[in-house]
């Protein structure tokens, strides 16, 4: 039978979705379709299962790492609202964004909030520090078998010596933000809508 | 009692009517290959309700701030740059270092974007499921994201369903069903006969008839183009797999040799059938494991310039007609001259995808009689050679290029098997080292 994705999303919810996130109506009615093809199990949450069938994100080497930031913590399951709060992150940021009535205080594509989502790809223990150990672990699924220990050690040593400024030997998120002052995060970490 | 007497005295001269009917104005002609003009009415008919409810539908959403879907359906905006690029961009503003090569914290920029863009559209997952319509075509089964319009639409739409379940269908099944029929029992009789060369045009006639009337059956109307370059004795007949009746539509303009595994059931019948009037290439199960025996029989059977050109379908698994996936070497290691064709459904009349997670054989073969029709453009290519210092796997690339170009599909080198099969790990060590020449520069170990 014909997927009838669009009428299991009530307008309600569009509507809440809109004000949380800012994406446009047709577009998080594309994006539920493509949420609801991604759900074998046809239970309204995806699990890393489903994310894992996607090629281009299993081969990608921080694929892990990627499917891991939509699942809060320790649940298995995220449901669409959690998808499209992941998702928005990566909205662009239009010059004139309206102030919509939203309940936090930053839209969740803001600068600080995608330099957030990056900082969180190293944080694996989520304790808002990126300890060597942490650094280490994600280094090497970047870089596969290709490197060594020894040399990818002194690439953490070095990358944490240039970073950390308070001594603590672990690079919090002002730290992370300081490195990235001059990087192109709003630009870069955005995709872009057809529609 | 007598009830039921009365109601069979009525009903058995309504079904010798329906039956007259049905051999005159559809078996007869298909048979012969001739045509009534009857499905051509239908077709224009069909055209002319679609565009009206195309129009009706656009109107409405032009009021209801639908979206309009572009042309290439797509919903992102890909970037195609490469891993080098871009890893180099965001490196930009960094203040270098004495040495090449260089990891930045930045660098895990390029990896998430990706990542994401994938999530939200790929290039293959799509590929597994039915295209969607830029515009409904009044079938249950497509209505995506289209609401209640307007009370015509509606009313056409249930018009629709009472013509397509209650008029089409039992017509398209009889018609299967005495299609079917008259092929096995006609290849029987042919297998009776002594191995003249009348028994080898009798064998061709009879398959040809069958499933004539089995396209009938499917209300499909076919295009056949370049009719020159239709695949002769002893070379291997190539073309992208949309679904089984991609086997139906070919051999409606020719004679092939099928290859296949050993089936039970009504499809053993009809294998068992084919086989008796002309040489089909059939496996066990078992044996299809072993590639080398399978290469050795397909390529006794095209060396022997008598027999009928083989049939194969390289991707080895229905892909969705928006693309042509990897093609399986196998094939192009026979030797022989390759045939290539391209098939393109017209998915306004019809989806012909078989999604075989979704749907077993029987309720497939429903689906597809009640559609409005299907409609489909069938190429001929040139034929193609292996070329000198040509492996397998480019010979078998550039056929899979010259099939997309002219169907009009999209060229993906991804394995079709990623239906259900994982990626190969190998990928992700592709990139794994790209990315590792970025950190060390180019004095690593290889």
């Amino acid at each position: 039978m014909g997927s009838r994705a669009s009428s299991l999303l009530r307008e309600e919810d569009i509507e809440e979705i809109k004000k949380e996130t800012g994406f446009s109506h047709s577009q998080i009615t594309r994006l539920y379709s493509r949420f609801h093809s991604l759900d074998k199990g046809e239970n309204g949450a995806l699990s890393r299962e489903d994310f894992q069938r996607i090629p281009e994100l299993a081969i990608n080497p921080l694929g892990d790492r990627i499917i891991n930031a939509f699942f809060p913590e320790g649940e298995d399951q995220v449901n669409f609202r959690g998808f499209m709060r992941t998702l928005a992150h990566f909205r662009p940021v239009e010059d004139n964004e309206k102030n919509k009535d939203l309940t936090s205080g930053e839209p969740l594509n803001s600068r600080t909030n995608k330099l957030h989502f990056a900082f969180q790809l190293y944080d694996l223990d989520r304790d808002d520090k990126i300890s060597r150990d942490e650094l280490l672990q994600v280094l090497r699924m970047m870089v596969g078998v290709n490197i060594s220990d020894e040399q990818l050690g002194s690439i953490a040593d070095r990358t944490i010596q240039e970073a950390d400024t308070n001594g603590d030997m672990c690079i919090s998120f002002s730290e992370f933000t300081k490195v990235l002052e001059k990087v192109d995060v709003e630009q870069k970490m955005s995709i872009r809508f057809l529609h | 009692m007598t009830d039921l007497f009365g109601f069979w005295a009525v009903f058995f001269p309504v079904l010798r009517v329906w039956f007259t009917c049905l051999v005159v104005l559809i078996m007869l002609p298909a048979m012969f290959g001739i045509s009534l003009g009857i499905t051509e009415t239908y077709m224009k008919i069909l055209l002319k309700t679609l565009e009206w409810a195309t129009h009706r539908i656009q109107r409405a959403s032009r009021a209801e701030e639908i979206l309009k879907r572009s042309a290439s359906n797509g919903l992102i905006q890909r970037n195609d740059s490469s891993l080098e690029q871009e890893i180099e961009e965001l490196r930009r503003n960094r203040p270098k270092t004495a040495e090449r090569g260089d990891f930045t914290l930045s660098d895990v920029l390029y990896f998430s974007t990706r990542g994401i863009e994938s999530i939200v559209e790929d290039d293959v997952t799509q590929r597994f499921t039915s295209e969607e319509l830029v515009s409904w075509n009044l079938l249950t089964r497509t209505n995506n994201n289209f609401q209640y319009i307007s009370l015509r639409l509606t009313v056409l739409w249930g018009v629709g369903v009472v013509v397509r379940y209650c008029i089409l269908l039992p017509l398209r099944i009889t018609l299967t069903a005495i299609g079917l029929s008259w092929l096995v029992i006609g290849t029987t009789m042919v297998g009776f006969l002594p191995n003249f060369r009348v028994k080898g045009w009798l064998s061709e006639l009879v398959h040809l008839m069958c499933y004539r009337i089995c396209a009938r059956g499917l209300s499909a109307t076919i295009h056949y183009h370049n009719k020159q370059n239709r695949p002769k004795r002893g070379g291997i007949c190539v073309a992208n797999h949309t679904s089984p009746i991609d086997v139906v539509i070919l051999a409606n303009d020719g004679c092939y040799a099928m290859v296949g595994q050993v089936h039970g059931g009504l499809m053993g019948v009809l294998q068992r059938a084919m086989e008796r009037s002309c040489p089909h290439i059939w496996f066990e199960r078992a044996e299809m494991r072993d590639r080398h025996l399978v290469t050795q029989r397909l390529r006794d059977h095209v060396n022997n310039k008598t027999k009928l050109p083989i049939l194969i379908f390289p991707e080895g698994t229905c892909i969705n007609n928006t693309s042509v996936m990897m093609f399986k070497k196998g094939s192009f290691e026979i030797g022989g001259t390759i045939y290539p064709v391209a098939i393109k459904y017209d998915p306004q009349f019809g989806d012909a995808f078989w999604n075989s997670s979704k749907y077993s054989m029987v309720s497939y073969l429903l689906r597809m009689m009640t559609s409005w029709a299907i409609v489909c453009n069938v190429w001929y290519l040139p034929p193609m050679t292996q070329e000198e210092g040509e492996d397998a796997v480019q010979f078998a690339n550039r056929v899979k290029s010259t099939i997309a170009q002219q169907g009009g599909l999209v060229d993906l080198a991804w394995d079709g098997g990623l239906k259900r099969a994982k990626v190969k790990e190998s990928f992700k060590e592709q990139q794994q080292k790209k990315y590792s020449h970025m950190v060390v520069g180019d004095d690593s170990s290889d």
